[in-house]
């Protein structure tokens, strides 16, 4: 009652305040859409004198060369130009493979370095180290590592292999232990109360985990996992420095043999024309995702 | 209690339960016959959940014993899950699985744990929420149901595995006002119905109503037990006497 009453009289001696802006009232309704065109076409116009300048004309033809692009798309075996689309077939089935691959193992390590049981600690510590060193570095380095390295070793059955194996063993190899530990942040966003529940039930751990915990952990991942898809797509170019036939590598090609790198264009706009999409669905889940929670929340 | 002693379902004797260095039940014992219904009151912290979730397993006793249908729960041997099959458990949050509709929460113990066929199941489950007239929610997804809808489908959940023990923690205390009743409704029905139950409550008038006994819980021991209408009107204890009084000035009995 005491502190109340000090409050209001504190505010009485003569507080004045306002309640206006001092900055200019935000533009809103007509005034802000015409405002908006205004700059949308200032912008456009400057990108068009930009690209119009005599010093951009080189840059123009060196990459932005469509029958150039053309020609990297579809190749030229006459001239040694081999497909970029071709390639970028690979850059896709590889992806899906790999990704399908890393899904299975990543919930097994998840799973493993959540388990309590003792018969498994040195299991969780070989897991937490695979976590760390597999993320810790850099994709390209394991892929010369092996790409390179494991062929030299003469290991029959294993040095024997095809690029695009190794390729695959090393986008899965970097990939589980980011998905991982994407699929452990899930698990571990289930509240424990439902844990009980579920055994409260007397469903075993086993069933808890399959039919309580993970359907709801990755639910709350979801767009995490797709991130990382999108982010696994990309990075089998990575199997172009070990000598596998992917767009990228071709685009590498077709550079080399016209001494035009459009064909690096057409490329990028392969990978961006599965990216975006890919993207952009990932954005709408997690807004659907964002509705349904607040929907739901208490 | 009544003519024939039935048998014991429930014996507490003695439990102690520590948490670090906080003695949460500190020499608890009680023993609930078939067909009864106990009520724990106390104040937050007495223990009374600590106790409940103690006969489900959910957590480990320090000291003492318990033993469910004359089986010790500190026996090696013992199956925690075939324990959790026996006794429900409704829980203060109700937790219901947000991802499942209402139907599969019902169905999900029955046809993982005792392996019911769908139709079995899904044929058991409808008859019981349509004892609660929730039968048309059937397909809804939890957080479409009210609380109280919420912690009637929790207990529905629980009787699906036929449990011949239900322990209910706090089942009212997360609902509104005006939900409350709804809920309790229920929990007389089914003492009605003989089932036996053990639960910990802040509602005392519901305790007097339905109880066969109360025991009052302060400091993680049993101050006072005895029939409800000795407890609320007639109580030994001087502590329970305050504590009851604190109920009243605070408008809940």
């Amino acid at each position: 009652m005491d502190s109340t009453r000090s409050a209001a009289s504190v505010r009485a001696e003569g507080d004045t305040f306002s309640l206006y802006r001092s900055s200019r009232p935000r533009l809103r309704g007509r005034a802000g859409s015409v405002v908006s065109a205004i700059s949308t076409l200032t912008v456009i116009a400057v990108g068009i004198a930009v690209l119009a300048s005599p010093s951009a004309a080189a840059f123009r033809r060196g990459f932005l060369d469509v029958h150039q692009m053309w020609i990297a798309f579809i190749g030229d075996p006459t001239k040694g130009i081999l497909s970029v689309g071709k390639g970028f077939l690979l850059n896709l089935w590889l992806s899906l493979i790999c990704e399908v691959i890393v899904l299975i193992l990543a919930l097994g390590i998840a799973t493993l370095r959540l388990s309590t049981s003792p018969v498994l600690l040195p299991f969780r510590v070989l897991a937490v180290a695979y976590c760390d060193f597999a993320r810790g570095v850099p994709v390209i380095l394991v892929m010369l590592w092996v790409g390179f390295g494991v062929p030299s070793l003469n290991v029959p059955g294993l040095s024997t292999q095809s690029p695009v194996v190794y390729a695959g063993f090393v986008l899965v190899f970097a990939y589980t232990a980011y998905v991982a530990e994407v699929y452990r942040a899930g698990i571990l966003s289930v509240p424990r109360n439902q844990v009980q529940a579920a055994r409260s039930l007397g469903l075993s751990s086993t069933a808890t985990l399959r039919s309580v915990v993970l359907p709801q952990a990755v639910r709350n991942v979801l767009p995490a996992l797709l991130n990382d898809f999108t982010s696994l797509q990309k990075d089998t170019a990575i199997v172009s420095v070990v000598g596998v036939l992917d767009a990228v590598h071709a685009a590498q090609i077709a550079g080399g043999v016209t001494f035009n790198y459009s064909g690096f264009t057409i490329a990028s706009l392969l990978f961006l024309a599965v990216t975006i999409p890919l993207t952009r669905y990932t954005d709408r889940i997690m807004a659907k995702d964002r509705g349904r929670r607040l929907a739901g929340a208490q | 209690m009544t003519a024939g002693t039935p048998e014991v379902v429930l014996r507490v004797d003695d439990v102690h339960k520590r948490f670090g260095d906080l003695e949460v039940l500190r020499g608890v014992s009680l023993e609930l016959r078939a067909n009864e219904v106990v009520c724990l009151i106390g104040s937050s912290g007495s223990g009374k959940s600590t106790l409940l979730r103690c006969c489900n397993l959910l957590e480990t006793i320090d000291g003492g014993s318990i033993e469910l249908f004359g089986h010790d729960l500190a026996h090696e041997r013992i199956d925690e899950d075939l324990v959790r099959r026996h006794t429900g458990m409704v829980f203060q949050s109700f937790n219901l699985f947000p991802h499942l509709s209402v139907l599969d929460n019902v169905t999900l113990a029955p046809r993982r744990v005792l392996g019911t066929s769908k139709a079995t199941a899904e044929a058991e489950a409808m008859v019981l929420l349509d004892r609660i007239g929730l039968a048309q929610k059937a397909a809804e997804y939890p957080d479409r149901l009210s609380g109280g809808q919420q912690q009637r489908v929790a207990i529905v959940r629980s009787l699906a595995m036929s449990p011949r023990l239900l322990l209910l923690d706090e089942i009212t205390s997360a609902l509104d006002p005006e939900l409350v009743s709804e809920v309790l409704g229920l929990v007389a029905e089914l003492a009605d119905q003989g089932m036996t139950m053990l639960l910990a409550t802040h509602e005392m008038g519901f305790a007097r109503e339905v109880a066969d006994a109360v025991c009052f819980l302060e400091d993680g021991r049993i101050v006072e037990s005895g029939t409800p209408t000795k407890i609320f009107e007639d109580p030994d204890e001087e502590a329970t006497r305050r504590f009851l009084q604190r109920i009243i000035d605070a408008g809940r009995l």
